[in-house]
């Protein structure tokens, strides 16, 4: 019971704030599992990140602004999904330089902006819950605008599921069959938007990739479908996101200054601890299961044969 | 008011006689132009269901351009494409790319490649259903790929991802199935396997087959007709109607000798255009004709393995 108080503190569960950033955690982990997946499979990490900083962008301007800094995510998020679109996608190296020249931009005006915040003085710590998040401080009035914009991410994502999965395995396969692969991928890009959006929220701008990426990269190693990768990804994000703020909520009495560390920290390191566990369970488990063809055997045995330097 | 150039009107009359000498594919004076070349001139030839078709030529001859006008993926210049049983129109078509790359940690199984083939366009999220997973089977059955189905396609061996995007290929019962370089980059055991599949799956399913090739030599236990593409222009017949000298000689527009020997076939081609990028055999042929190596390789007319 004592250890179940020193894992719970007394009066977590019953913590405004506490609930609203389980919710915001779980409806973010779920959509940023099945999107994450797309996002690892095409390859897009970097176009994910460069959302990141984008939205970094919208963050900072909401800031000065004084509106909800989801608003701002989610605009400015959507403003770069649109330049990338326009600047070319058509190529991926398009893709990659496209992606390079909006992010820094991005970067570039949230560093103005962030600048005009602080000489304001009515937004002290504006650059950290920017830039690093501040879950504990989503107000329970804007759990509607969550909901909305994860189901409107999860939405896209299943309409367009199947040419996309296909066009993410080869855009070719997808043509063939009549697909039209611009319009699929303008609509996995919002979703992405949408998705990095949220995850800015939790755990801030710049870390909001990690959510993204480390738990579909996880997933992708266990399981051997998409579905069940996505299901993987979000069954871990959600884990690491609650994990992260029951920690965060217990480090309020550590040292040095007992006034709690960023839950950022904590999610960000557990993503990192999962995904090393899944690379490991997943090479274990892939030479458990595929078929391994005859060469591959006896150059096995021939290791195993060296003898006691082996174990 | 005109019919667009590939819509006509007696498409329809003949859906009922298709199959029997209907082509299920015909190519009429089809030209492209890529960039202010013209890469394909006033090609024209038919395939027939049920038959293999090789589409023999150089790398550059225009064979994946001319695969991809036939799919409606590139714009030509002139000319038209017929499909016979037309009614879906390219999607009746089976595709399978040339160097298609499944990554190793790709989470897509052989069934999930195929069934994307039944269904990969559709919106929404795919149902399971007991009849699905029976034609899924029966597609992996029909390439010898069922124990496959279960293993991640990006962990499969070149010949084996091969069958699995033919099964993906066939999957909507195409009445004609494009296969873009497929035997690039597979051993000879699996090349010699792959191009005995494609002949029984043109026999058993009724299908035309059109796979286009640089080497002739693996198609010719089973192929039954030749599209030869050089300089933009193609020539098409019965492989040994084509694989002589007039005939290539005038496709080439330079002298090529078809030599006949100890059962096989050499194919050698007047040495005009060195810079061309034809790979050369032997070493001292400054001045005389050579053997084209990769390109035009020797031709065994007869199916036994070379010494």
């Amino acid at each position: 019971m004592s250890l179940l108080h020193a894992v719970f503190p007394p009066g977590i569960f019953s913590s405004g704030p506490v609930q609203a950033a389980a919710v915001v955690g779980a409806v973010v982990a779920l959509v940023c599992g099945p999107v994450g997946v797309f996002t690892v499979i095409r390859g897009q990490s970097f176009a994910g990140h460069a959302f990141a900083d984008i939205t970094a962008t919208g963050g900072s301007a909401a800031f000065l602004l004084g509106v909800s800094p989801l608003v701002g995510f989610v605009t400015l998020g959507l403003a770069g999904a649109g330049a990338m679109e326009v600047l070319g996608a058509d190529r991926r190296r398009d893709r990659d330089v496209a992606t390079g020249v909006v992010l820094g931009a991005g970067l570039g005006l949230s560093a103005l902006l962030l600048y005009l915040s602080t000489t304001t003085e009515t937004t002290t710590g504006a650059a950290v819950t920017v830039l690093f998040g501040s879950i504990f401080a989503v107000s329970s009035a804007s759990l509607p605008l969550v909901i909305g914009f994860g189901a409107l991410a999860l939405f896209l994502v299943g309409l367009v599921y199947r040419p996309l999965l296909l066009s993410s395995i080869n855009p070719e396969l997808a043509a063939a069959q009549g697909t039209r692969l611009r319009l699929v991928g303008i609509t996995y890009t919002v979703a992405l938007a949408l998705s990095v959006a949220l995850s800015a929220l939790t755990i801030g701008a710049i870390l909001s990739t990690a959510l993204l990426i480390g738990p579909a990269a996880a997933g992708l190693r266990l399981a051997r479908s998409p579905g069940r990768a996505a299901a993987w990804a979000t069954g871990i994000g959600v884990g690491v996101t609650w994990a992260g703020i029951v920690l965060a909520y217990d480090s309020y009495t550590w040292p040095p200054a007992q006034q709690g560390w960023p839950v950022s920290f904590f999610v960000v390191s557990l993503v990192l601890l999962v995904y090393v566990l899944a690379q490991l369970a997943g090479r274990s488990g892939h030479r458990a299961s595929s078929p391994t063809p005859g060469t591959d055997i006896s150059a096995r045995t021939g290791g195993t044969n060296l003898g006691p330097q082996g174990g | 008011m005109a019919l667009p150039p590939g819509l006509a009107l007696g498409r329809k009359e003949s859906l009922s006689s298709a199959g029997a000498g209907e082509p299920a594919l015909r190519v009429d004076g089809l030209s492209v132009r890529l960039s202010g070349r013209e890469v394909l001139h006033d090609v024209s030839f038919s395939v027939a269901a049920g038959e293999v078709t090789g589409l023999i030529g150089m790398n550059g001859a225009g064979k994946t351009t001319l695969l991809r006008a036939i799919l409606g993926l590139q714009p030509v210049s002139a000319g038209t494409v017929h499909l016979a049983r037309g009614r879906l129109g390219r999607r009746s078509i089976g595709y399978v790319p040339q160097k298609v790359v499944l990554d190793a940690d790709l989470p897509v199984r052989a069934r999930d490649l195929v069934s994307l083939g039944i269904d990969g366009r559709r919106l929404g999220l795919p149902v399971r259903s007991g009849a699905k997973n029976a034609v899924v089977d029966e597609l992996l059955r029909s390439v010898e790929a069922l124990r496959l189905a279960d293993a991640r396609v990006g962990a499969l061996s070149g010949g084996e991802q091969q069958k699995i995007l033919i099964a993906h290929a066939l999957a909507r019962r195409p009445v004609l199935l494009l296969l873009d370089e497929p035997l690039a980059n597979l051993d000879l055991p699996s090349t010699q396997e792959t191009v005995k599949l494609l002949g029984r799956i043109a026999k058993e399913q009724d299908v035309a087959v059109l796979l286009s090739a640089h080497d002739i030599n693996p198609l010719l236990p089973v192929m039954d007709r030749v599209v030869y593409l050089a300089n933009g222009r193609a020539a098409t017949g019965k492989t040994q109607d084509v694989v002589r000298s007039d005939v290539l000689s005038a496709l080439y527009g330079r002298h090529v000798d078809v030599f006949h020997a100890h059962g096989r076939v050499l194919v050698a081609v007047g040495d005009e255009h060195r810079e061309d990028g034809c790979e050369v055999v032997s070493d001292d042929c400054a001045e005389e004709p050579v053997l084209l190596g990769d390109v035009v390789p020797v031709v065994v007319l007869d199916e036994r393995e070379p010494l």
